[in-house]
């Protein structure tokens, strides 16, 4: 078994007209036994910019202090926010600096960039850009939740169709993988607000 | 370290809390030939007198205005040799900034490393200040910028400003010509008249050299002809 499907998880990122949404499951497993329900894998870098990561827990946990850490340091030395292009691109290059030990993590990245144009990627454990116009998705649940975007998903969507869509996607998904459930977290980003939910689905 | 006895820093406070060392480079500045920069309302223009030691010397082989980035320009007062460590030091960092970010370093955080380099050998054991100061001028998503960087690190974002021999006289001079709202063009032509003030013999496009950079954000040196262009509209 990979040390990816160790913990188990689902995460995905679809654009909509002007905003964006990311929406993780909730379960920590170890292998088939649960340990945590309410597990968060998406963090916040900036008002605008999400970050989920995907796969070994702990090292996810890890790799987000370091982002934070950097973004900060960004911060202050040029008074401003990362541009999502730009934290990506360090993400990468963060990841690929541990090219022969790397983090056992699949980020998902997506934010709104400086005339609030929605930006989503993803990337492989040793920071492989894959940008698309549509929706990314990582985990364990990965290939359901393709085949999910891929039926449910209709460009330019206003916020509320987005939330919708993006929350069945995540449901129907998480109920063909045994490791990632246990309801989830949609964050739907606009330039004005943030929402954010807690969804419930088959808890077992 | 067996040479740690003789490896102290030389730059110490004099009792009256100069550091003379500091000094004596602003002095090599002052003695350097004269560069000037004028911030435009679209772009950027640094030039700088090029006086050989000798007529024998091949004027063409010789370039003070150089790339740091391709929208990031330098040109310097004082010694030549100095200047060059300091561009290579400030090309790495720039790529260094590339290579993380995939996006262009913006001017400020370039001149923050290249300051930051000069303050370093300002406090750094068996090495002395760099004997140059520096103008930066550099087209960003902030606009078109000009930056002076002295030996001591300190660096300060102009205008215009000159630098070299006879500096008072091209400050004074720009501050009677520049104004707010100048196009890329008359700045050229202002910056030729300063450089033209101090300027011993004729000048041509052989022995100055012009910088500019505009909205295309791409930085060049202008070659003698288009100087030569320049001076007959000048004149």
């Amino acid at each position: 078994m990979s040390i990816f499907e160790y913990n188990g998880s689902a995460l995905v990122a679809m654009v909509g007209k002007n905003c964006f949404a990311i929406a993780s499951d909730r379960r920590l497993g170890v292998q088939l036994q649960t340990i945590a329900t309410d597990f968060r894998r998406i963090y916040k870098i900036h008002d605008k910019l999400y970050i989920g990561l995907s796969g070994l827990a702990t090292d996810a946990q890890t790799l987000y202090q370091r982002l934070v850490f950097r973004h900060k340091l960004y911060q202050l030395r040029e008074e401003r926010d990362m541009k999502p292009e730009t934290f990506a691109s360090l993400v990468s290059a963060l990841l690929y600096e541990k090219r022969f030990g790397p983090y056992f993590c699949q980020p998902v990245i997506a934010g709104l960039g400086d005339d609030n144009k929605p930006f989503i990627c993803t990337m492989d454990s040793i920071g492989a850009k894959e940008l698309a116009k549509d929706f990314v998705v990582a985990g364990t649940a990965s290939e359901s939740l393709y085949g999910a975007c891929e039926s449910m998903y209709k460009p330019d969507m206003e916020p509320e169709e987005l939330f919708e869509t993006i929350s069945q996607a995540l449901l129907a998904s998480v109920d063909r993988d045994c490791l990632s459930g246990w309801g989830g977290h949609v964050l739907l980003v606009t330039p004005t607000e943030v929402q954010e939910k807690a969804l419930k689905g088959r808890m077992d | 370290m067996g040479d740690s006895q003789y490896s102290f820093s030389l730059t110490t406070f004099s009792p009256s809390g100069k550091l003379v060392q500091i000094e004596h480079a602003l002095m090599a500045v002052g003695a350097g030939q004269t560069s000037l920069g004028i911030k435009a309302a679209n772009g950027v223009v640094i030039a700088t007198e090029k006086k050989l030691p000798s007529i024998l010397v091949d004027e063409s082989s010789i370039q003070k205005i150089q790339l740091m980035t391709p929208n990031i320009g330098v040109v310097y007062s004082g010694m030549g040799p100095d200047s060059r460590v300091l561009v290579r030091k400030s090309r790495k960092q720039a790529q260094q900034y590339y290579r993380l970010y995939k996006e262009a370093i913006p001017v400020t955080q370039l001149v923050r490393e290249t300051a930051t380099v000069m303050q370093e050998f300002t406090q750094s054991g068996g090495v002395r200040p760099f004997g140059v100061s520096l103008l930066v001028a550099g087209f960003d998503d902030s606009g078109p910028q000009l930056y002076q960087v002295d030996p001591s690190g300190s660096y300060f974002s102009w205008k215009a400003s000159a630098m070299g021999k006879n500096v008072s006289n091209a400050k004074t001079f720009l501050e009677k010509r520049y104004t707010e709202d100048m196009e890329l063009d008359d700045a050229v032509h202002t910056a030729i008249l300063t450089l033209k003030e101090g300027f011993e013999g004729q000048i041509s496009g052989k022995n100055i050299e012009i910088g500019l950079i505009g909205t295309d954000r791409k930085f060049r040196v202008l070659s003698p002809a288009e100087i030569d262009d320049y001076l007959a509209e000048v004149e």
